[in-house]
């Protein structure tokens, strides 16, 4: 028996691709679920072996997981290992009754809702098919069902968007009071269509756009949620009723647990060696068909780049990290120098000393961690 | 190449050496006349020729030799001339006059479109100081817009001539070449010296062969060198044996030996290049002169910049460039500098403004060192309050608290076609010039010369001169002395620490302006950091400029899980990378072209 606790499962499948989007996707296909989930399955036999006794998280991520057939969603999640936390991704327009009764059946206790905006033309710009509508529906639907895990996906910096709007969408969100929220700027990456045909007026806007951060993360922790992690929020407190609502699959990451992950393009990280599925859907497929694994792209991950990645993923929780276990990867003069900018802050306890990112150290995160970086 | 045979040529009496420069202004053909030279006189056949034999520095490197032609040695008529180059930059003064030193008489060129330049007139006004004999030609006779005419009539006023007496040639078409080299046997005096004294020569220039170490370059005044002669070069002291000697013709060609009035090389085997100095006189060891020849006059750097390797590991590479480089070019001073925002790095001295981009050009080019040069100032001569005189090459070395500082002055010149006169009066009094004198050289050409601080012309004014004359102004200046100026130190601040690369010295009366216009620049150079940071602009403790850069509201990586670490990781590598290359000022990251933004001040406050 292996020690993995972690395991991601890639879907790629979607109605439709949104023009921001840089995953693994793949447009339609009904008729290719039914061999991909085969594929998955035999990938999963094939590396079962790292899996520890029992697995801790399964994440079923996309593309959009509930877009796929629904038999063969269900096959899928009846084979996949039992776990504490099982979460789907689903976008709103594709949840009904019926997907969330086979969800539930299926041992799916949570459900991330790309929900990002509730506002006509924000998601018209970003090519988002559900309407605000469908949206608050599919919440409905979900707890109805039974779930009492839901977190919502919300995007910012949408070209167009102002301070208003930015508001009426954190309201919009709350009024729902999901367990669990993902904030995230968008990130109008090269090469994609949305920054072919957005890019310039981001650019515009990026100064009016600075302090959308503050406003979002001022909205949902005076609403009662947690800035648990850079993008992400949970209710806490009174409200969270003693549950610890964090994502509990994503903690896996940020804390630089190993994981298996299975599916076209999916990245496992396991003792030291990253593993990348190659994207291509087809060439997955028939690999597997054949018993084989599918081809991948392998980086070792030594001892120095597995501390950079410890420092640079554990900084942006909440919950401090022990300078002991990122010692190589820290420039110590650049830690005092931001502990006297008030950014770091240090603490020492019965694991030695740790740091944590002070409130606006946590805004300045991608800066502080690199000057950080031995 | 072959280094063992000797040329058992026979030796050319004393009589039958002529020794010459050529003086040009830029462009005006002294390197179309050096290879017609060559070519006429069957030093190198036509295949052979490259294009301008005596500029190509770099093409000599690539060959791996030392042929740098610093004077080739050609036959005429049964006599030896020996062809000594000159730079034709406003800057090297010193370095025309220590080549003419080794010379009897100069060529002196003008191009027959463009007359008389203002550089022309000071190498000329050096070689008629040093007695040289001078032939003069009018170039480019065969271009259409040519007044061989004018030219000739200028040129011969300038040396109380006869126009007849100049020389109309065409090095491009080679017409009138041959008059020109027998012009030099005829009108050019053989060396004097005498064969029998005891050995002396001059060197004038050297270079560093890596596979032979230093190589002189001679003029033999008294005696005869022989190869393997113990040598002496009597102002340092250094002793070695001349392992070749030779000529270059333009190739390098050993000889058994140099006689008085000769011009060649000597390899000495030296392998530190500061054991052997330009100016100084070898002699003999077996039978030594008493007397050294009259070196040069030590001139002094008046304008000096501090030069920073972009990466401080190339510290030590700066170092031994900037050794080689002195080497052949004496007028070149450093000394080491530690900037607390720069790191090491040498404060060099310059001739002029010329000479520090052509200094700063080959140590990127030849020497492949990427550097960081701050805005050049000039020499001052600070008194303290106690009474103490200190010369500062550095504005961050000014001190405080002051009595007097001293500033140097150049006397300029200005030859410009009359139509521009106004503008060029008008440029000069915004730089602090005082009116000398105007002299019509021509009905069109008009000579002006004004008195203006060196500092106020080292940053752009030879830009601006030829800007606003559309390039028809030609520019000289010699050194007037020192003389007492209302300056100021202005000093710039970021984060509230003093930067100490960019403080200047400045007029009083202009340290408002440009101290508000330098943090201007910067708030727009130093990129927004975690912080807030003030840039300011200050004399001693008054703050006369102030902006702020805001601090980063934001900056996250908006997403990071399973698929993305290593992308997101790489990313911050590459972030800590750039932040290491940016230079460190009170922990605000400077990007090395805020430190060039005092350069561009004078050209924006013109636009």
């Amino acid at each position: 028996m292996g020690h993995v606790r972690h395991l991601y499962v890639h879907l790629p499948f979607c109605a439709h691709r949104c023009g921001y989007c840089d995953f693994v996707t793949v447009v339609g296909r009904g008729e290719q679920h039914g061999s991909y989930v085969d594929a998955l399955l035999g990938e999963l036999d094939l590396e079962r072996a790292v899996l520890a006794d029992t697995v801790e998280t399964v994440f079923l991520g996309g593309g959009t997981p509930t877009f796929t057939d629904a038999a063969e969603l269900a096959r899928l999640l009846d084979q996949l290992p039992a776990a504490e936390e099982l979460t789907v991704e689903a976008n709103p327009e594709t949840v009904t009754p019926e997907l969330a009764r086979l969800l539930r059946s299926g041992g799916v206790n949570r459900v991330s809702l790309g929900a990002q905006s509730f506002q006509p033309h924000l998601l018209h710009v970003l090519e988002r098919r559900a309407t605000p509508d469908e949206v608050r529906r599919a919440v409905a639907i979900l707890r109805d069902a039974g779930f009492d895990n839901v977190s919502l996906d919300l995007v910012y910096g949408i070209p167009g968007q102002s301070p208003a709007d930015l508001d009426r969408d954190l309201a919009e969100a709350l009024a729902l009071e999901p367990e669990h929220l993902s904030c995230y700027e968008l990130e109008a990456k090269p090469g994609t269509r949305f920054t072919h045909a957005h890019g310039d007026e981001l650019e515009r806007q990026a100064e009016a756009m600075e302090g959308y951060f503050e406003q979002v993360v001022d909205t949902l922790t005076d609403g009662g949620y947690r800035w648990y992690e850079t993008a992400n929020f949970c209710l806490a407190g009174s409200r969270a009723r003693g549950r610890d609502l964090r994502a509990r699959h994503n903690l896996g990451y940020w804390r630089a647990s190993d994981y298996l992950g299975i599916g076209v393009g999916a990245v496992s990280t396991i003792s030291g060696e990253r593993r990348r599925n190659a994207p291509g859907l087809a060439r997955y497929v028939a690999a597997l068909a054949a018993g084989a694994r599918p081809p991948s792209e392998l980086e070792a991950i030594d001892h120095e780049t597995s501390g950079r990645e410890k420092l640079m993923l554990g900084l942006r929780l909440d919950e401090p990290l022990a300078i002991a276990d990122v010692a190589s990867a820290l420039d110590r003069s650049a830690l005092s120098r931001l502990i006297s900018r008030g950014l770091v802050d240090v603490s020492t306890n019965g694991r030695g000393e740790e740091i944590r990112l002070t409130r606006r150290g946590r805004f300045l995160g991608g800066g502080v961690t690199a000057e950080l970086m031995a | 190449m072959v280094h063992g045979t000797c040329n058992m040529q026979d030796l050319t009496p004393q009589d039958r050496i002529r020794n010459f420069a050529i003086i040009a202004h830029i462009d005006h053909g002294k390197s179309t006349l050096a290879d017609r030279v060559l070519e006429l006189t069957g030093a190198l056949t036509q295949r052979e020729m490259r294009e301008q034999v005596l500029d190509t520095m770099e093409l000599e490197r690539e060959r791996g030799i030392t042929i740098k032609a610093q004077a080739v040695r050609v036959r005429w008529r049964g006599h030896e001339l020996n062809l000594i180059d000159t730079p034709g930059h406003v800057d090297f003064t010193y370095e025309v006059s220590r080549s003419l030193q080794a010379c009897e008489g100069a060529l002196l060129v003008v191009d027959a479109a463009q007359g008389i330049e203002a550089q022309t007139l000071a190498n000329a006004y050096l070689a008629i100081d040093g007695h040289l004999e001078i032939v003069p030609a009018v170039n480019k006779i065969d271009l259409p817009q040519a007044d061989p005419e004018g030219a000739s009539n200028e040129l011969g006023e300038l040396l109380g001539e006869a126009p007849d007496r100049v020389l109309r040639i065409s090095a491009k078409t080679g017409e009138g070449v041959p008059e020109v080299l027998d012009a030099i046997i005829e009108r050019i005096p053989p060396p004097a010296g005498d064969p029998d004294a005891p050995a002396r020569a001059l060197i004038f220039d050297s270079s560093y062969d890596q596979y032979r170490g230093v190589v002189a370059f001679v003029r033999v005044v008294d005696g005869r060198f022989e190869t393997r002669e113990p040598l002496r070069a009597m102002a340092q002291g250094t002793a070695f044996e001349a392992e070749e000697l030779g000529v270059l013709s333009p190739a390098r060609e050993p000889v058994a030996s140099l006689g008085a009035g000769e011009v060649g090389y000597v390899i000495t085997g030296l392998k530190d290049v500061s054991s052997l100095r330009v100016g100084d006189t070898l002699t003999s060891r077996r039978r030594p002169a008493e007397q050294p020849l009259p070196g040069y006059q030590d001139v002094k750097p008046m304008v000096f910049a501090g030069i920073f390797p972009t990466d401080s590991d190339d510290y030590p590479e700066l170092r031994d460039a900037l050794e080689r480089l002195k080497l052949n070019d004496g007028s070149l001073s450093y000394e080491p500098e530690t900037s607390q925002a720069l790191g090491f790095g040498f404060r060099c001295g310059f001739l002029g403004l010329l000479h520090m981009e052509i200094v700063r050009e080959r140590l990127e080019r030849e020497f492949d060192l990427d550097l960081l040069i701050t805005a050049p100032n000039v020499a001052y001569r600070a008194t303290t309050r106690t009474g103490e005189a200190v010369e500062v090459h550095n504005p961050a070395e000014m001190p405080r608290e002051l009595e007097q500082v001293e500033e140097p002055y150049v006397k300029a010149s200005v030859i410009v076609p009359k139509d521009y006169v106004g503008v060029v009066m008008e440029l000069a009094n915004e730089r602090r010039g005082s009116f000398d004198h105007l002299e019509y050289l021509s009905e069109e050409r008009v000579l002006l010369t004004y008195e203006l601080p060196l500092g106020e012309i080292v940053l752009d004014f030879y830009d601006q001169l030829k800007s606003r004359t559309r390039g028809y102004a030609s520019f000289d200046y010699d050194l007037a002395g020192f003389k007492p100026g209302d300056l100021t130190r202005v000093d710039i601040l970021v984060g509230g620490e003093q930067v100490d690369a960019l403080s200047l010295i400045i007029h009083r009366d202009f340290a408002y302006d440009r101290g508000r216009q330098l943090v201007e620049r910067l708030r727009k150079e130093i990129p927004r950091q975690m912080f807030d940071v003030p840039v300011q602009a200050a004399i001693g403790s008054r703050v006369i400029a102030r902006e702020t850069i805001k601090a980063r509201r934001k900056d996250v990586l908006a997403k990071c899980y399973g698929g993305d670490i290593t992308r997101k990781r790489k990313l911050l590598e590459k972030q800590k990378k750039g932040k290491k290359r940016m230079k460190q000022v009170g922990g605000v990251e400077v990007p090395q072209e805020a430190f060039l933004a005092v350069l561009n001040l004078d050209s924006e406050r013109k636009r």
